[in-house]
C-alpha cells in the first residue's frame, strides 16, 4: 500500500444505550436519520468529500446491519483498490481475544491496521454525530500549528457547557491548556466534538502506554487526552463553525430530525458537499388525491394518502387515508393505517400502526415505537417510552 | 437463467417523440420521476436471472453510456459476462439495429447462452422473463414474441399481431396507430441463439434493414412463431401522447405498486439526492415526486423528477417536469412537459392541451 497522509478511524462500536429501543437490534451508527441516511453516512461522506480515502470503521455492538450497510463502501465512493472502507471488528489473537474495552483500546487493537496503511496522521471520529465538516481544513491547521494533536471543538451555549468535555485554551495561540470533563463551573464553552487528529507516532506511543495501564478505562477523553496534556504536548483546538449535533438520546435524535424542517435548514443535503448513502431501488414517492404534506421531508417508495406535517418520513412508508402524522419521525417501511394518529413520536422500521391507533408523545417526552412492533387501536398510547 | 442472454436495442419511434428525442434515443428518455425507459427492460432481465446483457449502441448514445456506465447499478459489473456495449461502425445508411446486430454477431455466437432475449427498450413494464422462457419451451416455438392488449386508441407506430387459439402468430401488421384491444408487439423476442444468428445473417445479407419486417413478417412461414401475452402493465413510448399518458398512468397506485414495489425492483443510476422538502405552503396531490425536490407551491396530477424547485404561488397541473427544472414564483403550468434543466420564470403561464402537451426543450429559459 502506498504512503498515506491521513487515515480516518471511525468509532462505530457503541451501543448507544441512551437511544433505548432504537438500538436494541442495531448499533447506534446504523440508526436511520434525516429521511434516507444513517448516522454513519455523515462521517463517511465527510471523509469522502475531504479526500480521505482510507477509512477504518471499528464495529462491535450488533454489527450485522452496519456491516451489511457498509458493504464494499461503494455508496461513499470508498470501494477503492488502494484504500476504501476497512471494517475492523474485534478479533482473536494467539493469546486469546478481547472486546474493545474503550475508544482508545479500539484504536490500540488496530495499530496493525494503521501500520499497514502507514499514515502520517490519524483522524479519530465518532459515528454518532450529525454535521458536515471538511477534515482537510482541520488537517491543514494541525500541520500549520506543528501540533502533536488537534481537537475539534464546538462553541456550545454556556449553560450547556457542564454537559460536555470542555477545552480551556490559551487565547494567544489557541493551544489547549486544560481539559475538563463535564465541569460544574466551566471556564470556556468550547466543547470537544470527539474529533481528533494525531501525529501517528505520537498517538502510537500514548496508546501503547495506555494499554499497559490496568487502571485506565482506555478512553480518549478520560485517559489519552489528559495524559498528553500532562506531558505538555503541543495540542491545539480547531473551532468548527456550523451545525453539529450529538444524537445520543431520543430527544436529541428527534430534535436533529426536526432541525432539518426549518425554513432555512442547518445544511443543504443537495449542495456539492453530498451526504452519500446506500440507496435501495425505490420509485419516487406518491402523494394521493387527499394527501396533505407540509413542512416535511419524504423519501422514495412512500405512499401518502393522509396528512403529514412537521415530520420526517423514510423510504417505503405508507400513510393511510385519514391518518395524521405530526412532529414525528417514521423510519423505513412502517405502515400507518387509516385514521391512525401519530404525534411527537419516533416510529422505527417495519412497524404497523393499525387503523385508528394513537401514538402520542409530547415535547420533552417523545414516544418511541421499537422496530417491528404492531400498535393496535386498543393500546391507547402504546409505545410510550420516556426518553 | 444462466443459459440466457439479453440484447437491448435503444432505438424507437424517435420522430413521433419530437423534441424529447432530439438529443437522446427513446431508451434514454426520462420517465416516472427517476428512471430512463431502458431501466425497465434491463431491470426485468437482471431480476429474471439474466446476467449477460449486450447493448446495441445507436446514435446519440451518450446519455445511455452516462446512465448505464459499468452496469453496476443493475449488478451487471461482473468478471464474467455482465454488461457489454455493442457498437455499430456502419455509416448512416447502415446504422440500423439489424446492421448493428450483424456486426456483433460474433459476440452472440461466442456466448455460452442457449437462448437470447432481443429487447427493444422503449416500453415500460416489469416482467418476469422466466415465464416467457417456460412458455417458449412448452410451445416448442422457434420464436416467441411478447405482446400486450392496447389500453387505448393512440397514434404511434405499432405492430399488431393476429394470434390463433393455440397461441400461434398468424399475421403481423405494422400500423401508424394503435387501437384499443389490439395485440401490440412489445418489442421482445425470445429465440435460440442459433435461430437468432441465422435470422440476422440471412436477413441482413439479403439487403434487409428491419428485423421485424424483413426478418419476421416476410418469412412468417419459415418459423413457428408464438405470441406470449403480458397481462400486466405495459406502455410503449412511441409518441409524445404515449409518453404523457404513461407517466400519468403511473399515478394510479395499483400500477405504481405493480411496477415498483414487487420483489422485482426497477434499478436505475443512483444520484444521492436528498429526500423531498415540502414547505409550509406546499400543496401536492395525486403526484409522483422525485428526490431532491423543494416544493413551496401547488402540484396536482403531475410527475416531478429529481431536484425540481417549485416556488411559492406556483400552480402545476397535468405536467411532467424533468430533472433540475426551476419553476419560479407564481408561474402556472398546465399540460406541459418540461425537459431537463428548464427554467420557467416568475409569473409565466404555460398551457398545452390535454391531447397535445406543450413540450419545452432541454435547458430552455422561459
Amino acid at each position: 500500500m502506498s504512503k498515506t497522509t491521513c487515515v480516518a478511524m471511525i468509532l462505530a462500536g457503541g451501543q448507544g444505550s441512551r437511544l433505548g429501543a432504537l438500538t436494541k437490534k442495531i448499533a447506534k451508527p446504523a440508526v436511520p436519520f434525516g429521511g434516507k441516511y444513517r448516522i454513519i453516512d455523515f462521517p463517511l461522506s465527510n471523509c469522502a468529500n475531504s479526500g480521505i480515502d482510507k477509512v477504518g470503521v471499528l464495529t462491535q455492538y450488533r454489527p450485522l446491519e452496519l456491516h451489511n450497510y457498509l458493504g464494499t463502501g461503494d455508496a461513499w465512493d470508498l470501494d477503492k483498490s488502494n484504500g476504501g472502507v476497512f471494517i475492523l471488528p474485534p478479533y482473536a489473537r494467539d493469546k486469546g481475544a478481547d472486546w474493545y474495552k474503550g475508544t482508545a483500546d479500539a484504536i490500540y487493537q488496530n495499530l496493525n491496521f494503521i501500520d499497514m496503511v502507514d499514515p502520517e496522521y490519524v483522524l479519530v471520529l465518532s459515528g454518532d454525530h450529525i454535521y458536515t465538516m471538511d477534515y482537510a481544513k482541520m488537517l491543514a491547521a494541525h500541520r500549520a500549528n506543528k501540533a502533536d494533536a488537534t481537537i475539534g471543538v464546538f462553541e456550545v451555549p454556556w449553560d450547556e457547557a457542564p454537559r460536555f468535555g470542555i477545552m480551556n485554551t490559551d487565547p494567544k495561540d489557541g493551544h489547549i491548556v486544560e481539559f475538563e470533563e463535564k465541569p460544574a463551573k466551566p471556564k470556556s464553552n468550547l466543547a470537544s466534538m470527539g474529533i481528533y487528529i494525531f501525529n501517528r507516532d505520537f498517538l502510537d506511543k500514548y496508546l501503547r502506554e495506555d494499554a499497559a495501564d490496568d487502571n485506565s478505562s482506555h478512553d480518549f477523553g478520560k485517559n489519552i487526552i489528559p495524559a498528553m496534556l500532562n506531558d505538555k504536548a503541543r495540542m491545539f483546538s480547531y473551532a468548527f463553525e456550523g451545525y453539529w449535533k450529538d444524537v445520543g438520546t431520543i430527544e436529541s435524535l428527534w430534535q436533529a430530525n426536526m432541525d432539518l424542517l426549518q425554513d432555512e435548514p442547518p445544511f443543504s443535503f443537495n449542495s456539492a458537499w453530498r451526504i452519500y448513502s446506500n440507496n435501495p431501488s425505490l420509485p419516487p414517492h406518491y402523494l394521493g388525491k387527499d394527501a396533505k404534506v407540509t413542512c416535511s421531508m419524504l423519501n422514495e417508495g412512500s405512499m401518502i394518502m393522509g396528512e403529514v406535517d412537521h415530520s420526517v418520513l423514510f423510504s417505503g412508508v405508507k400513510i393511510g387515508k385519514g391518518a395524521k402524522v405530526t412532529n414525528s419521525v417514521i423510519m423505513p417501511f412502517t405502515v400507518v393505517e387509516e385514521n391512525a394518529v401519530i404525534d411527537h413520536a419516533i416510529v422505527a422500521q417495519n412497524c404497523v400502526i393499525a387503523a385508528g391507533a394513537h401514538v402520542a408523545g409530547s415535547d420533552g417526552a417523545i414516544a418511541v415505537v421499537p422496530e417491528g412492533e404492531t400498535i393496535v387501536a386498543e393500546q391507547a398510547n402504546a409505545g410510550q417510552q420516556v426518553s | 437463467m444462466g443459459n440466457v442472454m439479453g440484447i437491448i436495442r435503444l432505438d424507437g419511434a424517435n420522430s413521433m417523440l419530437k423534441e424529447l428525442c432530439e438529443h437522446r434515443p427513446v431508451a434514454a428518455l426520462p420517465i416516472a420521476g427517476r428512471y430512463r425507459i431502458l431501466d425497465f427492460a434491463v431491470s426485468s432481465l437482471v431480476n429474471s436471472g439474466i446476467g449477460h446483457v449486450g447493448v446495441l449502441v445507436s446514435k446519440k448514445a451518450r446519455p445511455v453510456f452516462d446512465h448505464l456506465r459499468s452496469g453496476k447499478d443493475w449488478d451487471l459489473a461482473r468478471h464474467r459476462d455482465g454488461l457489454a456495449y455493442l457498437p455499430n461502425d456502419g455509416d448512416n445508411g447502415n446504422a440500423t439495429p439489424l446492421a448493428g446486430l450483424y456486426q456483433n454477431i460474433d459476440f452472440v455466437m461466442r456466448s455460452s447462452a442457449e437462448y437470447v432475449f432481443l429487447v427493444q427498450a422503449d416500453t415500460v413494464y416489469n416482467i418476469d422473463f422466466r415465464h416467457i422462457l417456460l412458455f417458449h419451451q412448452n410451445t416448442g416455438a422457434d420464436i416467441t414474441m411478447v405482446y400486450s392488449k392496447a389500453r387505448e386508441d393512440l397514434p404511434g407506430e405499432a405492430a399488431s399481431m393476429q394470434i390463433a387459439e393455440n397461441g400461434k402468430v398468424t399475421d403481423i401488421a405494422k400500423r401508424m396507430t394503435s387501437t384499443k384491444g389490439s395485440n401490440d408487439f412489445m418489442g421482445i423476442y425470445l429465440m435460440r441463439k442459433d435461430t437468432l444468428v441465422k435470422l440476422v445473417t440471412s436477413t441482413f445479407e439479403r439487403g434487409g434493414s428491419s428485423m421485424l419486417v424483413d426478418g419476421i413478417i416476410r418469412h412468417m412461414d419459415d418459423f413457428s412463431i408464438y405470441g406470449y401475452e403480458h397481462k400486466g402493465f405495459s406502455a410503449r413510448i412511441n409518441s409524445t401522447m404515449a409518453y404523457f399518458n404513461a407517466n400519468k398512468a403511473i399515478l394510479n397506485p395499483d400500477i405504481w405498486n405493480e411496477l415498483f414495489m414487487s420483489d422485482f425492483p426497477i434499478h436505475t443510476k443512483t444520484k444521492d439526492a436528498a429526500p423531498v422538502q415540502y414547505k409550509n405552503t406546499a400543496k401536492v396531490t395525486n403526484s409522483l415526486i422525485g428526490n431532491g425536490c423543494e416544493i413551496y407551491g401547488e402540484v396536482e396530477d403531475s410527475v416531478l423528477f429529481r431536484g425540481v424547485k417549485v416556488a411559492e404561488g406556483v400552480k402545476i397541473k397535468d405536467c411532467i417536469i424533468m430533472e433540475q427544472c426551476q419553476i419560479e414564483q407564481y408561474a402556472m403550468l398546465r399540460d406541459v412537459i418540461c425537459d431537463k434543466n428548464v427554467v420557467v420564470s416568475e409569473d409565466q403561464w404555460l398551457k398545452g392541451a390535454e391531447n397535445y402537451p406543450l413540450i419545452i426543450a432541454k435547458s430552455t429559459v422561459i
